[in-house]
């Protein structure tokens, strides 16, 4: 009987093991990829190495990070929001719009307003089952064209009025800008949430099989509706920082931005159909988006429209990396 | 004093009564079995007492007072807990995640204590006989252990009441044992367990009472013990008591004498593929069903997908008429006259989604299409027949598959396979989770289509089912062929002995 159980075990060992590399690789690729470009550019370009550079990289990925962020939630609920890039330039309107009645306003206004389109998204989906992709798409639509009137069309631009709110958005503390600081804050109170609460089990329960999440008794619709109100609340905070940094709210920018989020969230490992995901990995896929933009600056007479081209090429490598990790995990 | 009974509850679904006036009680450390053929309201029942459903009609009390569960979870935290036909757990989700879903252990901050939670999800799982690392993500686990584990997470709660769909129908018998000892366990703790079962066998073992369901209605309630088990099939099935004697427990007539000289239409020669399969021959004449028997995960599944082209083969020979099937994939499988019935009709067979008319359709485009258009005439044409010829039961040919009865689901697959003309039909499971009557319905149909010619190779984990329905039985045991029972030594003995003398000369060359 022990002669026999030895092959047993063994085999099952190795299985595991391939099985962890598996689960390592798809989890920490993009950290890998974003070690290996970094050390590429720091070899490259002597601007890139600077401590200052680092800081411009930290402080133009900010507002980004924090919509990914919000996106990793849905996405690992098997969702969707392309309602963020709206969002984020409505945020950054009505932020700067609101700073003249002082602070707090300028930072509470966009939340109260984007975390409402949030609810309106997060209901819709989980009690009338309406796809994710359309409440949002059309969230998008209703949030431009707010946007458009509030702004007349693009012909105002609201100035940040309040001093104290400018200088939250330019000033630095270690050469960091404050910024920064606050979404590293919120992504250490993400991570808390998503991988040490009840409720971020429920995300990727809900993500990972809906009808067994409710029949094991996960509240699957209020999960639903709490990450649609994240992710808007997180939209509107990045447009709010947003407007804080530049001193105005600018209309133009934004567009597309919901996809770069995505783009983001997947290279970071997440699985677009839900279920698994991790912060830690959307980190690594927003900075490595933004040190690409960044070398392509450092190179200087390369349009930063082939940022782009290399993100494109980036996102469709990791998804086919996705797919084969995906497949090899079955066969073990 | 029952701990849970519902009383003259009535359910009404768009077009049909699914429950009429049904009463049930279950006594505190009852085992009682609820049966009858699907469709018969079990479901229905099972879902009203779990708060998925709410009666149109009727009481429900729970722990002697009036209750209505709002949803799964209502009736979870009242100490109902159920465990699925199908596991209902999360697979990308680690095992001790899947145990402790919505109740892991939380420490002084409020976060959950992941440490005490897998050391706690091991101690839990070692007792069920699960013994792998809790950190695995449960989808890499065999669907015995998975439903181990669905077990443990229903019973770990402070549950009264635990209902269970078909438990065993993904288990090894050595899972069943465990499965059972869990629930003498609970049995001896005083809790109320609901067991729904297709298998005749495991109800006279475990259970103390019985509740018959047929068309909605209760045609039989009471202590198991006294009921003959020929008196509890023909309640379930409505069929008169000496039919049932005289027909016998499966619908297969007998022989299929086929012709014992004729060339054979399926010859497999020394097929291996890496650590699965060993060297497997064996050949199938037109008009013959030859049966694959052995143990869960003996290579069975396997072998039938190997020869369909759907599982990877390192070496061996697969001939169809004659012709050797060269690099088989699922296409040329297909166009070589190999039709193959997966074992999960869900996930590899049926899709739910589309009518059966599209379903069947599927198998016949390529076929049919002349430059790729395809009349719709002749469609409907090739429909109708199958429809007629395997007597499916449907409001018409654009009815969802998915809401048709598990029986008549598995007669749309079939007649997608038959509408590709195969020579030879490999049949993996073709009756699991589907109701007697239906059962015993595709049963006789397996023999009409050997009777046709075709040649069938039938995988099946009932062996009354493999000894009545096949001509020979070839046995497997750990990927290779290990016996054939041929003749009048086609009995459930001499199956059992096969593998089970399998089991021990299999063993010996390692102890020496």
């Amino acid at each position: 009987m022990t002669a026999l159980a030895v092959p047993v075990e063994t085999e099952e060992r190795t299985s595991e093991r391939s099985d962890r590399i598996v689960d390592l690789v798809q989890r920490q690729g993009a950290l890998a990829v974003l070690v290996v470009v970094v050390i590429i550019a720091a070899a490259a370009f002597p601007n890139f190495r600077g401590y200052d550079n680092a800081g411009t990289i930290l402080i133009a990925a900010a507002p980004p990070a924090l919509i990914a962020l919000g996106m990793t939630f849905v996405i690992i609920t098997g969702g969707i929001d392309l309602s963020v890039g709206s969002l984020y330039v409505l945020g950054g309107v009505v932020s700067a719009y609101a700073s003249k009645w002082g602070f707090l306003p300028a930072l509470l206004v966009p939340l109260a307003l984007c975390g409402l389109v949030g609810v309106v998204n997060g209901v819709l989906i989980a009690y009338t089952r309406m796809a994710p992709f359309i409440v949002t798409l059309a969230a998008l639509l209703g949030a431009r064209g707010l946007m458009r009137a509030l702004s007349n069309e693009g012909s105002t631009t609201y100035l940040v009025g309040d001093d104290g709110f400018r200088s939250f958005g330019t000033g630095s503390f270690l050469g960091i800008g404050y910024p920064v600081w606050l979404v590293a804050v919120v992504f250490v109170l993400g991570m808390v949430l998503l991988s040490r609460t009840r409720f971020g089990r429920s995300v990727y329960a809900v993500g990972g099989s809906e009808d067994a999440a409710s029949l094991m008794g996960v509240a699957v619709r209020r999960t639903k509706v709490t990450v649609y109100v994240m992710s808007g609340l997180l939209a509107g905070l990045a447009g709010g920082i947003n407007a804080a940094k530049l001193g105005s709210g600018v209309t133009v920018l934004g567009t597309g931005m919901e996809l770069d989020a995505i783009a983001a969230v997947v290279i970071g490992g997440t699985l677009l159909t839900g279920g698994a995901g991790t912060i830690a990995g959307t980190i690594a896929g927003v900075l490595l988006l933004g040190v690409i933009q960044n070398m392509i600056n450092q190179v200087g007479n390369v349009p930063s429209s082939y940022q782009q081209v290399i993100s494109g090429a980036f996102l469709a490598v990791v998804v086919v990396a996705q797919t084969y990790l995906v497949k090899l995990r079955r066969r073990t | 004093m029952p701990i849970l009974e519902v009383t003259d509850v009535s359910k009404v679904f768009p077009g049909v009564r699914a429950l009429d006036g049904v009463s049930f009680a279950l006594q505190p450390g009852e085992v009682h079995a609820l049966v009858g053929e699907n469709g018969a309201g079990k479901s229905t029942l099972i879902k009203l007492l779990t708060g998925v459903y709410q009666p149109d009609g009727g009481e429900l009390r729970y722990r002697d007072e009036p209750a209505r569960f709002a949803t799964p979870m209502d009736a979870q935290r009242a100490g109902i807990s159920t465990i699925y036909q199908e596991v209902n757990l999360v697979p990308l989700m680690s095992v001790a995640h899947n145990l402790f879903l919505g109740r892991e252990p939380r420490n002084a901050f409020g976060l959950v204590d992941e440490r005490r939670m897998i050391r706690e999800a091991s101690e839990i799982l070692v007792r069920y006989g699960v013994t792998t690392d809790v950190r695995r993500p449960l989808g890499t686990m065999a669907l015995g252990a998975q439903q181990m584990v669905a077990l443990a997470r229903a019973v770990m709660v402070d549950a009264k009441v635990v209902i269970m769909d078909e438990p065993t129908s993904s288990l090894e018998p050595r899972e069943v044992e465990t499965l059972f000892g869990v629930i003498r366990d609970l049995h001896a703790r005083g809790i109320g367990i609901v067991y729904v079962s297709h298998r005749l066998d495991e109800l006279y073992q475990i259970c103390d009472a019985v509740t018959i369901l047929r068309d909605g209605k209760v045609v039989h309630t009471g202590k198991l013990a006294e009921l003959e088990r020929i008196k509890l099939v023909s309640l379930m099935l409505g069929r008169d008591m000496s039919a049932v004697r005289r027909e016998g427990f499966t619908g297969f007539a007998g022989d299929h004498t086929g012709a014992a000289d004729a060339p054979p239409v399926l010859r497999v020669t020394g097929l291996s593929s890496r650590h699965r399969l060993h060297d497997i021959s064996f050949a199938v004449r037109p008009g013959e069903v030859v049966g694959l028997g052995g143990l869960l995960g003996a290579g069975r599944s396997e072998t039938i997908k190997a020869i369909g082209g759907a599982y990877p083969v390192d070496a061996g020979e697969i001939e169809v008429g004659g012709r050797t099937l060269k690099n088989p994939t699922p296409v040329r499988a297909v166009q070589a006259g190999i039709a193959v019935q997966p074992e999960d009709r869900k996930a590899e067979g049926i899709v739910a989604g589309l009518s059966i008319r599209e379903n069947i359709a599927l198998a016949v485009l390529p076929r049919m299409a002349r430059w790729g258009l395809v009349s719709d005439r002749r469609i409907d044409k090739i429909v109708d027949t199958y429809m007629t010829r395997l007597r499916i039961k449907a409001s018409g040919p654009d009815q969802r598959v998915g809401d048709l009865s598990g029986g008549n689901q598995q007669k749309v697959l079939l007649a997608r396979l038959l509408a590709t003309q195969p020579r030879v039909l490999l049949l993996d499971e073709p009756t699991r989770g589907i109701d007697v009557g239906a059962k015993a319905e595709v049963q006789a149909l397996i023999d009409e289509l050997a009777a046709d010619g075709l040649g069938v190779v039938l995988v099946s984990s009932d062996a009354e089912e493999l000894v009545e329905g096949a001509d020979r039985v070839v046995v497997l045991r750990d990927g290779a062929v290990v016996g054939e029972l041929t003749g009048t030594n086609v009995t459930t003995e001499a199956l059992l002995e096969t593998i089970a003398a399998a089991a021990v000369s299999s063993e010996e060359p390692h102890d020496n």
